[in-house]
């Protein structure tokens, strides 16, 4: 103990003999005091050597990671589908399509809306306090104007699917098919905003990773949502022309953006590049991007094209993945943080 | 209404903790664990949740040669004392989707217990990397300024517990002038390398705690240009909206065929 410079505070604050005392104004006085008395170098600064160079402190990190667990990619996926499906919907009704196919899109856009808030709430540090998100609305938060987005979505597909049933079992009233048409134009709204501002949550972040590419993780989101939702009727049955169109469509986009994700080789882009994460998004870039399209061009027979949407599902449930634990390693690496910043 | 400052000052920081230990007393902060780090005494490394006052210990070999004519030191030992910056336009204030975390009367950033529900967000979006979430405990914490201190007229628990006026307390204003005097001084004393630590020109609009340092900001894990993450909200947002607009396209082009 007497080799420790600061024995002194130590032993004050450590002394088990002794309760701690609720800090006083008298006790703060003799922290202070003792502080001055075991100080290293008494109390008087050194004349120091100019120092040149940028390294980080001991190279740890400067920002914090990211606490959220599997909840939160798992909601992604789950929200982008629904999102997704509820557009789906109201087109498929707007081009007349068959009834069954609209009422299957609304049932899948109404269980992940009702299934996504139990993914949140458990991911809260204090669940029994979700409400708490209630209390405000702030358009400069994402989470906040997400929270808002996921209810409107809830009350909004309820209300489609609702009147659709009720349409199913003949009461054509003038007003309930107002009342389905308001309900799916404004869910297909919200279910838009639902699939793409997850992109935004992860963007306007400080993480580097995500903060640098703001701008493709929106898109990447909502190829992830589109290519999903349509997978999702598919393995429903619609094995139908637009379902396969759309699956050809976001595959293709899927794609470009591994190609762009792999040439933008910037420091920032590192946990894309190297590390678990990097292995996680590559795999997840192959399946939903050219494993998918080349099932997809390669034969349209049933099973093929099952295999297909799974093949996309998966890989887009894993880039959620992949993007939250890039993040992680992102937050780890102070570097490529100076750098970035340096930059700009 | 007067907005209050911390400046924190690295060349009369004595690297003794008296900051560290009478901020976890004064704020009842618990215990997060002790590892021998072996980075020279310190073995705190970094703000937490259940870390206030960060004091850093920074050795560093004289490779660019004396500063001072009289010098024979080897290498420099510098120390200072980190804390929340209280941004004047704070990320996690921005982001907080409860509300929780609020500007009070004296221009900090407070994050109110009773209302955080743990959502996380704030982690992800300080641009300082200060505050964090309890394990144990699911909220986020973060110096609180001594707001309870403040309000009874009294100084934060750090800078009543400095014994070399390393951390001043006072009006953000008047703490801004001493500042740039401060370094004005050392410069003239030759510390050619002394600075303020202050990001005006960014998007965090300035910090209601700054620093003078010796060297560059990143030697003390500072960020050289901190941005609030709300500055990227714009171009996130615009290509959200533009891809929605596409996906949404791309299913009428589907349907149509």
């Amino acid at each position: 103990m007497s080799l420790l410079p600061f024995n002194g505070i130590f032993a004050l604050s450590s002394d088990p003999s002794t309760p701690a005392a609720k800090a006083t104004e008298a006790r703060l006085d003799e922290i202070r005091k003792a502080a001055a008395e075991s100080a290293p170098r008494g109390g008087r600064p050194s004349p120091a050597p100019q120092i040149r160079g940028r390294e980080s402190y001991y190279g740890l990190p400067v920002l914090k990671a990211p606490v959220w667990t599997w909840e939160v990619p798992l909601y992604f996926f789950i929200g982008g589908i629904a999102g997704m499906s509820a557009c789906l919907a109201l087109v498929a009704q707007l081009f007349g399509n068959e009834a069954a196919l609209v009422r299957s899109a609304l049932w899948v856009a109404l269980l992940g809306a009702a299934i996504c808030p139990v993914f949140l709430i458990a991911d809260l540090g204090r669940p029994e306090r979700f409400l708490a998100m209630l209390r405000v609305a702030k358009i400069q938060s994402p989470m906040s104007v997400g929270v808002w987005i996921l209810v409107s979505f809830s009350g909004c597909t309820f209300v489609a699917l609702l009147a659709n049933e009720l349409i199913a079992r003949g009461y054509t009233d003038i007003l309930i098919v107002g009342v389905n048409w308001a309900g799916e134009c404004t869910a297909a709204l919200t279910g838009l905003i639902l699939a793409a501002y997850t992109g935004v949550l992860l963007g306007a972040t400080a993480n580097p990773v995500w903060s640098h590419n703001r701008r493709a993780l929106p898109a990447h989101f909502l190829a992830a949502a589109l290519g999903g939702a349509a997978g999702v009727l598919e393995l429903l049955g619609f094995l139908i022309t637009p379902t396969q169109l759309i699956g050809v469509v976001a595959a293709v986009i899927e794609t470009l953006l591994g190609v762009h994700f792999e040439l933008n080789r910037l420091p920032v882009n590192a946990p894309l590049h190297r590390g678990k994460s990097a292995t996680a998004f590559r795999i997840a870039g192959v399946m939903a991007g050219p494993g998918a399209l080349v099932l997809r061009l390669v034969s349209q027979a049933p099973p093929v094209r099952r295999t297909a949407a799974v093949c996309f599902l998966a890989g887009s449930l894993l880039s959620r993945y992949a993007w939250i634990w890039a993040g992680r390693a992102s937050a780890m690496d102070p570097e490529a943080l100076f750098q970035m910043q340096r930059k700009s | 209404m007067t907005v209050s400052a911390f400046l924190t000052d690295a060349t009369l920081c004595i690297g003794c903790k008296a900051c560290e230990v009478a901020c976890k007393e004064w704020n009842e902060v618990p215990a997060d664990g002790m590892t021998w780090t072996g980075l020279s005494y310190d073995n705190t490394q970094s703000l937490g949740a259940s870390t206030w006052r960060h004091v850093m210990f920074l050795e560093q070999p004289a490779a660019a040669g004396p500063q001072l004519a009289e010098t024979t030191d080897p290498f420099r030992w510098v120390f200072l004392s980190d804390v929340c910056k209280h941004c004047g336009k704070a990320g996690c204030l921005e982001a907080c989707p409860t509300g929780a975390i609020m500007r009070t009367h004296v221009g900090s950033v407070l994050v109110q217990k009773d209302v955080c529900n743990g959502c996380g967000y704030c982690v992800v979006t300080c641009p300082f990397g200060v505050i964090d979430r309890r394990p144990d405990d699911g909220r986020a914490f973060k110096c609180t300024f001594c707001y309870d201190r403040q309000k009874s007229g009294l100084i934060p628990a750090c800078a009543k517990a400095c014994p070399t006026q390393s951390i001043q307390f006072g009006e953000l204003a008047e703490l801004q002038e001493r500042a740039q005097m401060r370094v004005h001084e050392l410069r003239e004393r030759g510390y050619h390398d002394a600075r303020l630590y202050d990001p005006q020109e960014t998007s965090v609009q300035g910090v209601h705690a700054f620093f003078v340092i010796l060297g560059e900001p990143e030697n003390y894990n500072f960020p050289p240009a901190p941005e609030a993450p709300t500055a990227y909200l714009k171009s996130a947002w615009t290509s959200a909206v533009i891809c929605a607009a596409i996906a949404f396209g791309i299913i009428c082009v589907a349907f149509a065929f």
